[in-house]
C-alpha cells in the first residue's frame, strides 16, 4: 500500500541545486516510488501538488521552510527514507578529487614555466608534433618515443640546434642531466665526467660503472640511435660535445656509440679534438686507429671508457705548450703535400693523417682508391713516396741525390693550395753526406717565394738517424731549423702536427650548413623541471627524485584528424 | 599574409577593453536596430518554424498574444503558417535572450551601451523562475506578468536607470565573481548589487509607493534580475571583437533548442551549426530527462566574453548543477583555460589568486585539444508551454569548431 510521509524543516536553507541532489538520491532509495526536496514557497507547492505529492502539512510549509515529501511502497520505506535525509545532506563527495592536470603542453609550460625539459613518450605517429610544440615552445626535448622517421627527427634536430635546444632521441631510453635521471637512467653520483651516447645502455652501462668506481656523472646526453647515421649526421652528438666542453663541472667528456657511419664517426672525432678536454672514445666496433690522439682516448670496451675517463680525471693531462700558426696563412692555403725519400715513413704518414683528414692521395697508396692519377701532379693532399721506381729509374735514390726533392719542393710550395710540406730526412751510412746543406736554402727559397706571393708555407720535417752517425743528427736538425722548418725526430709527432694544422685550415665552422646555436648552459644548469607527456611511470620517477613535474593528460590532436591536425599545423608555422 | 595571433590579440583585446553601461530601457521597435511590426527574434542560430523547439514555439504563441497579434495558441499558430510573422535570430539584432529569448516589437528592452567602442546591445527583462515565456510557457499568466512587466516594471526601471545616471556592469560583474557569482548561472550576488543600486532610484522615480514596491520587490527576489543585462553587456563586448580579419576567435556561442550555432571573428557573418545537445541534468519534482528540450537560449554568450560557466571557480556553490565537488569547479576553469587565448584584464577569481577568467574560445585549441567549451544552463521543457524542468551542464557539437576551423583554412588560404 503505496504511503506518502513529508517534513518540514524550519529555517533550514538550501541551493535549489543542492535539493535537486538531494531529491535524486531519496527517490533513488529501494522502496521509493517518488521524492520531492524543495523550499516551501507557493511555486514549489503547486509543483508538489501536480505530481501528487502536497498534503496539508507541506500546505503550511512557509517560503524558508524545507519541505521533503517522499511516497514510497510502503509507510516504512517512506518513514526510513525520511530517516536517511541527515545522512544524504552530510554526505560528501570523496574529499580527495582528482588533482587537475594540464591538458595541453601550452597549459603545462603556463603551470610549470621553470621546466626546461619535455619528456615525450606518446605514440611514435604523434611524437614529433609533440617535440615540435616543445621546440617551438622553447624547451628540450627528451624523445623516448620510437617509430619517428627520419625525416621528423632531421628537421627536428634541426629546429632545435638553430635554436640552442636538445633533442636527445627518438627512441632515447635514458639520460641524465645535472644529477636528475630522465627515463631509464641509474641513481649515479653528480660528478665531472660528462657523456655523450648513441647508445642506451651503453650509456647506462658508462654511467653506472663510473659510479662503482667511485667517480660521478655530470650529463649523460642520450641522441638516441640513429644520431650517427649518414643521414642525421649527429646533430645531437655534436651538439652534446660542445655542451660538455663548454660546461666548467665537466672535466672529462666519453663518446658512446653503437657503430656508427664512419664519415660522420669522422666529423664527430674532428669536433671532439676541439673539445679542449680529454675525450675518451669508445665506438662500438669501430677498429682503434690508436690509443691516444692529442685530446683524444680511445677504449675497447664500454668498461674500459669508464676506466680511463675515472683514471683522467684523477690524473688530468699536461696541456702542451705552443700554438698553431694557423691564423698566418692565407686563404685558400688548406693543403698537406709530404715529399718523401723513405718508403715506410710515407705510409705511416698516410695512416696517420687519415684520423685528420677525408683524403691523402698517394703514389704508393694505403687505399688504392686514393692512388695519384700522375705521381709527378699533386692534388688535394699528397704524399709522394720519390724513392719508388719511378722516380729512381736513370737516376739516384732521393736519399742520395736532393735534386729531384728541391725541384719538387719548389714546385709544391708556388702552388697557393699549399699550406704544408713534409720531408724525411734520413740519415746514416750511404745517405747523402750532408742533405740538410741542400735542403735547407731550398726550404728558405720556397718559403720566400711564398711570402712574396702574400702566403704563409709551413715546411715539417723529420729527421731519422743517431749523433753518430757521418752526417751528426744534431747539425742537420740545426741547418734545418735555421732555414724555418718544425723538425721533430719522430714521424708520428711530425705528422700530427701538421695534421693538427691541416685540421685547423680544413675545419668548416658548421658541417650541415645550417646555422646553429649553442646551447644555453645556464638554463641546463638550473635545478630540472619537467614536463611530462606520456608514460606516466616517467613522472613518478621524476617526483621521487624531487623534481618539480607536470604531466600532461595529453590526448591526439584533433581526435587524430588528419586534416584537422594538418590545418593546424600550418597554422602554427606560419 | 595574415597573423593569426596579432588578430587574435586585436579581436580578445577589444573584448575586454568593451566598456558595457547599462542605460535604460525603451521598446524594441524603438531601439533595436531593424525591428520590425510582425517580426519576432528568437535564441542561437537562424531556424525554421518547421525546425523549431518547442518552447522556442511556445514563446512564440506566448510573444504574438502578448502583442495583441493573436488571442489563443491556435491563433498565433495560423498566423505563422499564414506567414504573417518573420523569426529572426536576436544576434542579427545585436541582441541576445536567455532560453527562447523571445523579442517581440513592444517589449521593452535594456540598452547597454559599450562606451569604448559605442555599439549598443539589447535584452529583455527578466521574468523570474517558474512559468515564464522564456521556457516556453504562454498561460493567461504568464501573458499578465508580461504585461506587468512592460507597463509597469520597465518604465520605472528605466526612469530609475537614467536617475541613476547608468550602471557600469563591467564593474558590476567583477564584483559579483569575488562575491560567489559566475556571472551566467549564478547571479545572485550581482542581482542583490543591481537591485540595491536602483532601489534608491526607484523610490524617486516610482509613480506611487505601492509601484515602487513591487519594483523592488520583483528586482529583489530574482536572483536572475540581472541576467538580461549581464547578457546584453557581454553581447556588447563579444560584438566588439566581431569582423577581426584572420582572428580565430569566437565572438558567439548560442543555441535555439534544435541548433547549436557559434560565430568567428575573422569569418564574419556565417554561423556554424550542430545539433544542440541533450542537457545533463537534475530535474525538478515530477520531471525527467523525458521532458527535457535539447540546450536553448543565448546565455552562453557569457562564456563567450570570458565568464559564466567559465569562471565557475570563482561560483563554488553551483557545482551541485554538476554533481561535483568544489575542486570541479574549479577544474572547470582550469580547464577552460586550454581553449582560450587570453586571460581577462577586469575579471578575476580569488581562488586562483585573481587569475583573470579564461577569455577568447579560439577554435584552433578547441579543435586541437578536443576540448568544448563548458555551459551550465538551465532545461526547458520540450512541449510548448509548459516552463523550466531543471537545470545541467552541456557542452556543443563538436563538429561545429571542425566546421569553422576548414572554413577559416579554406578562406585564408592554409
Amino acid at each position: 500500500m503505496p504511503a506518502t510521509k513529508a517534513e518540514i524543516r524550519s529555517g533550514a536553507y538550501f541551493d535549489s541545486a543542492f535539493l535537486m541532489q538531494l531529491q535524486r538520491n531519496l527517490a533513488a532509495l529501494p522502496g521509493v516510488l517518488d521524492a520531492g526536496v524543495v523550499m516551501g514557497t507557493e511555486g514549489n507547492k503547486e509543483l508538489l501538488a501536480h505530481i501528487d505529492l502536497l498534503s496539508p502539512e507541506v500546505e503550511k510549509a512557509k517560503p524558508d521552510d524545507l519541505v521533503l515529501v517522499v511516497r514510497a511502497e510502503s509507510e516504512a520505506v517512506a518513514a526510513g527514507a525520511l530517516g536517511k535525509v541527515d545522512e544524504l545532506l552530510t554526505k560528501r563527495k570523496s574529499a580527495v578529487s582528482e588533482e587537475h592536470r594540464p591538458q595541453s603542453l601550452e597549459t603545462a609550460v603556463n603551470d610549470l614555466p621553470d621546466a626546461e625539459w619535455v619528456l615525450i613518450s606518446v605514440a611514435g605517429r604523434y611524437a614529433a608534433g609533440v617535440a615540435r610544440e616543445a621546440l617551438r615552445l622553447g624547451k628540450h626535448v627528451f624523445l623516448f618515443s620510437d617509430n619517428v622517421s627520419v625525416d621528423d627527427e632531421i628537421s627536428l634536430k634541426q629546429i632545435s640546434s638553430s635554436k640552442g635546444l636538445l633533442v636527445m632521441g627518438p627512441d632515447c631510453g635514458t639520460a641524465i642531466i645535472h644529477g636528475v635521471g630522465l627515463g631509464f637512467a641509474n641513481k649515479v653520483r653528480l660528478g665531472p665526467i660528462g657523456v655523450v651516447a648513441a647508445a642506451g645502455t651503453g650509456l647506462q652501462q658508462v654511467t653506472s660503472r663510473i659510479h662503482q668506481m667511485g667517480g660521478g656523472v655530470s650529463y649523460g646526453i642520450g641522441t638516441g640511435g640513429r644520431d650517427l647515421s649518414e643521414k642525421v649526421g649527429a646533430i645531437t652528438f655534436k651538439q652534446g660535445i660542445d655542451v660538455l666542453s663548454r660546461d666548467p663541472e665537466t672535466a672529462v667528456i666519453v663518446l658512446v656509440s653503437k657503430p656508427p657511419a664512419p664519415r660522420v664517426a669522422d666529423e664527430v672525432l674532428q669536433v671532439a679534438r676541439k673539445a679542449g678536454k680529454p675525450v675518451v672514445v669508445n665506438f662500438i666496433a669501430r677498429p682503434l686507429a690508436a690509443r691516444q690522439i692529442e685530446n683524444l682516448y680511445f677504449a675497447g670496451s664500454l668498461d674500459e671508457a669508464a676506466q680511463m675517463a675515472v683514471e683522467l680525471v684523477k690524473n688530468p693531462p699536461q696541456a702542451k705548450a705552443g700554438s698553431l700558426p694557423l691564423e698566418r696563412f692565407a686563404p685558400g692555403q688548406r693543403y698537406f703535400r709530404g715529399l718523401f725519400s723513405g718508403g715506410t715513413l710515407a705510409y705511416e704518414a698516410q695512416y696517420i693523417l687519415q684520423g685528420y683528414l677525408p683524403r691523402v692521395w698517394a703514389n704508393a697508396p694505403l687505399n688504392k682508391e686514393y692512388k695519384l692519377a700522375n705521381s709527378l701532379i699533386s692534388q688535394e693532399h699528397t704524399i709522394v713516396d720519390l724513392g719508388e721506381d719511378e722516380f729512381t729509374v736513370g737516376r739516384l735514390h732521393p736519399m742520395m741525390d736532393n735534386e729531384l726533392r728541391i725541384r719538387r719542393l719548389l714546385e709544391e710550395g708556388e702552388d697557393p693550395s699549399v699550406a704544408v710540406i713534409m720531408l724525411d730526412v734520413v740519415i746514416g751510412f750511404g745517405s747523402h753526406p750532408d742533405p740538410a746543406s741542400e735542403l735547407a736554402p731550398a726550404v728558405v727559397k720556397a718559403k720566400k717565394a711564398a711570402e712574396a706571393g702574400g702566403r704563409y708555407l709551413e715546411v715539417v720535417a723529420v729527421v731519422t738517424g743517431t749523433g753518430e752517425d757521418p752526417q751528426n743528427l744534431d747539425h742537420q736538425i740545426e741547418q734545418l731549423k735555421g732555414a724555418g722548418v718544425w723538425v721533430s725526430t719522430s714521424n708520428e709527432e711530425v705528422v700530427r702536427y701538421a695534421g693538427q694544422i691541416l685540421q685547423g685550415l680544413n675545419a668548416q665552422p658548421t658541417p650541415d650548413g645550417a646555422a646553429s646555436t649553442p646551447v644555453d648552459l645556464t638554463g641546463l644548469q638550473k635545478p630540472l623541471a619537467g614536463i611530462n607527456v606520456g608514460l606516466e611511470s616517467f613522472s613518478e620517477n621524476l617526483k621521487v627524485q624531487n623534481v618539480p613535474t607536470v604531466q600532461v593528460d595529453w590526448r591526439p590532436p584533433a581526435g587524430g584528424n588528419d586534416r584537422l591536425m594538418s590545418i593546424l599545423e600550418r597554422m602554427k608555422q606560419r | 599574409m595574415i597573423d593569426i595571433e596579432k588578430a587574435n590579440t586585436t579581436a580578445v583585446e577589444r573584448m575586454m577593453e568593451a566598456h558595457p553601461i547599462l542605460t535604460g530601457m525603451g521598446k524594441a521597435i524603438d531601439v533595436i536596430p531593424g525591428m520590425k511590426p510582425n517580426l519576432l527574434l528568437h535564441a542561437g542560430p537562424p531556424v525554421t518554424w518547421e525546425r523549431m523547439a518547442g518552447p522556442m514555439k511556445g514563446a512564440a504563441y506566448g510573444a504574438l498574444i502578448f502583442e495583441g497579434m493573436a488571442k489563443d495558441a491556435a491563433e498565433a499558430e495560423a498566423l505563422i503558417q499564414a506567414g504573417e510573422v518573420a523569426f529572426e535570430p536576436c544576434h542579427h539584432h545585436n541582441a541576445a535572450g536567455p532560453m527562447a529569448g523571445l523579442i517581440s516589437p513592444s517589449m521593452m528592452v535594456y540598452v547597454v551601451e559599450n562606451t569604448t567602442h559605442g555599439n549598443k546591445a539589447y535584452s529583455g527583462l527578466n521574468e523570474g523562475r517558474g512559468k515564464v515565456l522564456r521556457m516556453g510557457a504562454y498561460s493567461p499568466e504568464v501573458i499578465a506578468k508580461l504585461t506587468w512587466m512592460n507597463e509597469v516594471l520597465g518604465p520605472t526601471v528605466d526612469a530609475a536607470l537614467k536617475s541613476v545616471g547608468g550602471i557600469d556592469i563591467r564593474t558590476m560583474l567583477a564584483k559579483a565573481l569575488h562575491m560567489g557569482d559566475d556571472g551566467h548561472n549564478r547571479l545572485d550576488a550581482a542581482s542583490q548589487l543591481y537591485t540595491t543600486a536602483l532601489a534608491p532610484h526607484v523610490a524617486r522615480v516610482a509613480k506611487n509607493p505601492s509601484t515602487a514596491y513591487e519594483v523592488i520587490k520583483f528586482l529583489g527576489e530574482n536572483a536572475l534580475s540581472i541576467l538580461n543585462p549581464v547578457m546584453a553587456a557581454a553581447k556588447s563586448m563579444t560584438a566588439a571583437g566581431d569582423n577581426v580579419e584572420g582572428s580565430t576567435i569566437v565572438t558567439v556561442m548560442a543555441r535555439n533548442g534544435t541548433d547549436f550555432g557559434i560565430r568567428v571573428s575573422g569569418l564574419g557573418e556565417s554561423w556554424f551549426t550542430g545539433p544542440a545537445g541533450m542537457v545533463k541534468a537534475l530535474y525538478f519534482p515530477g520531471f525527467s530527462e523525458k521532458d527535457a528540450n535539447p540546450d536553448i537560449g543565448d546565455s552562453t554568450i557569457t562564456e563567450t566574453a570570458g565568464f559564466g560557466g567559465f569562471a565557475m571557480a570563482s561560483a563554488p556553490a553551483i557545482v551541485t548543477f554538476i554533481g561535483g565537488t568544489a575542486k570541479d569547479a574549479v577544474n572547470t576553469t582550469l580547464d577552460m583555460y586550454e581553449i582560450t587565448y587570453a586571460e581577462h584584464k577586469f575579471f578575476t577569481i580569488p581562488y586562483l589568486d585573481f587569475r583573470g577568467t579564461p577569455t577568447g574560445v579560439d577554435i584552433r585549441k578547441v579543435v586541437e585539444k578536443g576540448i568544448l567549451p563548458r555551459v551550465n544552463t538551465g532545461v526547458a521543457h520540450r512541449e510548448p508551454g509548459v516552463g523550466q524542468v531543471g537545470a545541467g551542464v552541456v557542452t556543443p557539437p563538436a563538429n561545429i569548431f571542425e566546421d569553422a576551423l576548414v572554413a577559416f583554412a579554406e578562406k585564408y588560404g592554409y
